[in-house]
């Protein structure tokens, strides 16, 4: 059940206002009928008071029920079975207070016409209002609900994303520590902590925007743990100047991106490979381009994106709600991601 | 003496294999290799009795690798972390170690490899090729073939129909034609239906390479490629053209 239109204060009294003024009009039109003054005052107060009553009781019994479809007609017959209550209760009333005598009553009854048609019009402009009123608080309800479920749905959508560490990754770091521990133990150890440092900043759960400075000494740590497994065959270079490390960026956007790079470009060449990541300050946006080597023979990224690049799209369109931001292309056997980030 | 041969790309991850193997003095690590090409050739120069193999490498997979083998030696996979690993193993290597493996678990999978007898070591490639490429992603978007002692990686994008010869399938290119041993309802199984289609008892064709059908004698139909070569049709493959063409 909704709250109805009468539980609202300006409404309330925009309804009592009108409520004396009509009963003012009627109290001035019984005068012009040579109705005399205490009888007209009497009149105007009671026939309105019940009429209000009549349009509260309407309004609320509507605030349980909501007609839909071919119902609405029910909602007229019952305006009219209280329009005509309401008329057999004002004579009741009128007669038990001896309002009305002698050719004075011969107007009540003339009258009674014309207040059933009054009470019918208002009786059944309160019950419109009312149904107009809770429908559009239904509407309300239903789009603040749906606008809730989405906001959750997107937030579990960019938690997932941003949490989508390859478990290859974790696996194979654990055995390069345990293959360091008998031969380097002090190697070993620092990879422990590098590792830790690199989960610890996985575990971020908020999206909030994070410096680029902050998010490239988090990408250094991951780096780093990949030149161990990998050896001299992996160096990475990057490149930026102090102005632009200042700019934000959602965190863990390049992860991603870099782990893409760096399995097509050491899964698609035997030779040593270098991993470019540079960042520059464009207009308005903080652009990143990441520049991995591969091989179109043998690459699996022929069939278009990897994981790393559906997931960042994804991620973005979530954000900025744009599809533009991230572009890729193959020119001279290197693949280029290049990241755009708007900067407010 | 035991040859063995240990292909992984990571070279900390060679060294704890080699680390371990220092209890197993029967056991002689002949070459360590960084990739699958030079596992190739390592293993068809040394002939090595076992081989730790890792699955995912530079250039082509362990998966791949096997499949470019005449005779297969002992493998014990290890590997991080895979599904498709476990499958394969249960279908044949003779054993797979998830990295990182300790000590123990080591030693247990050596063991089990000295008292297999040898018959039950050398299966044919075949069969656990087959189990491997079931059950692999990669397998199923390129081919991985040898020429001579070159290896040739073929997209499946790039693949215009395939035809039955004798034990072995012809793959046809725009860049020309290679045989692999293979059947092919092998083929017909393992790549995406989406993209092939079997018309013919000897003819796996790419369905974009489709350029026309044409009416060829009672009850059977001639499919013309975009490279102008003609296809037979057959009374069965009909029905399933027409179905994926949706016509």
């Amino acid at each position: 059940m909704t709250a109805s239109p009468l539980s609202n204060s300006k409404f309330k009294w925009v309804f009592l206002f009108l409520v004396a003024v009509f009963t003012a009009f009627q109290y001035y039109t019984l005068t012009l009928f040579h109705i005399d003054n205490r009888t007209a005052i009497n009149d105007s107060i009671i026939a309105n008071i019940l009429l209000a009553l009549c349009c509260w009781l309407i309004s609320n019994s509507l605030s349980y029920y909501q007609p839909k479809g071919y119902k609405y007609l029910f909602v007229i017959v019952w305006c009219k079975v209280l329009a005509g209550i309401y008329v057999y209760a004002l004579i009741l009333i009128f007669d038990n207070i001896a309002l009305y005598n002698g050719d004075n009553h011969f107007f009540l009854q003339l009258s009674l016409p014309v207040r059933f048609m009054f009470a019918l019009l208002f009786i059944g402009s309160m019950a419109t209002i009312s149904i107009l009123w809770y429908t559009q608080e239904e509407n309300n309800e239903f789009a603040r609900r749906k606008n809730e479920s989405d906001k959750l749905t997107k937030e579990i959508e960019l938690s997932s994303l941003r949490e989508k560490l390859q478990p290859h990754f974790l696996f194979n770091s654990l055995n390069s520590i345990s293959a360091l521990t008998i031969t380097q133990p002090k190697e070993a150890r620092k990879m422990v902590h590098q590792l830790s440092d690199f989960l610890r900043g996985t575990l971020r759960k908020d999206d909030t925007l994070t410096a680029l400075k902050t998010e490239f000494q988090h990408l250094e740590l991951y780096l780093d743990i990949e030149k161990v497994r990998f050896g001299n065959r992996l160096n990475t270079q990057i490149s930026a100047d102090d102005t632009v490390l200042s700019k934000t960026l959602p965190p863990m956007l390049l992860q991603p991106l870099v782990e893409n790079a760096i399995k097509f470009g050491l899964y698609d060449t035997l030779d040593e490979v270098t991993i470019n990541i540079s960042a520059i300050s464009q207009h308005r946006y903080l652009q990143i381009t990441i520049t991995n080597p591969f091989d179109p023979q043998t690459s699996h990224t022929n069939k278009g994106t990897g994981f790393g690049l559906s997931s960042t799209q994804r991620r973005l369109q979530l954000i900025y709600n744009r599809t533009d931001l991230l572009t890729t292309e193959k020119r001279d056997g290197k693949f280029i991601s290049i990241l755009k980030i708007p900067q407010i | 003496m035991i040859k063995a041969l240990i292909i992984d790309d990571e070279p900390l991850a060679r060294n704890i294999i080699k680390e371990y193997l220092l209890n197993f003095p029967k056991i002689e690590v002949v070459e360590e290799c960084g990739n699958g090409f030079e596992g190739l050739k390592a293993i068809n120069q040394h002939q090595p009795q076992l081989v730790f193999l890792d699955i995912q490498m530079p250039k082509i997979t362990g998966f791949e690798l096997l499949e470019l083998l005449d005779e297969l030696p002992a493998i014990i996979f290890t590997t991080a972390f895979d599904e498709f690993a476990l499958k394969a193993f249960e279908a044949n290597a003779v054993d797979y170690l998830l990295k990182p493996f300790n000590e123990e678990r080591f030693k247990k999978a050596i063991d089990k490899f000295l008292s297999s007898n040898r018959e039950e070591q050398t299966k044919p490639v075949q069969h656990i090729v087959e189990a491997i490429s079931a059950t692999s992603q990669t397998q199923n978007e390129r081919i991985v073939i040898k020429l001579g002692n070159k290896i040739k990686v073929i997209s499946i994008y790039d693949i215009t129909h395939i035809t039955a010869d004798d034990d072995y399938v012809k793959i046809h290119t725009a860049e020309g034609e290679f045989l692999k041993n293979q059947t092919l309802a092998f083929f017909e199984k393992n790549l995406n239906p989406a993209f092939f289609v079997r018309v013919h008892r000897s003819h796996l064709v790419k369905i974009d390479q489709i350029t026309k059908i044409e009416a060829y004698e009672k009850d059977s139909h001639l499919l013309i490629l975009k490279t102008g070569q003609k296809i037979p049709v057959s009374k069965t493959g009909y029905p399933k053209l027409k179905a994926v063409l949706g016509i």
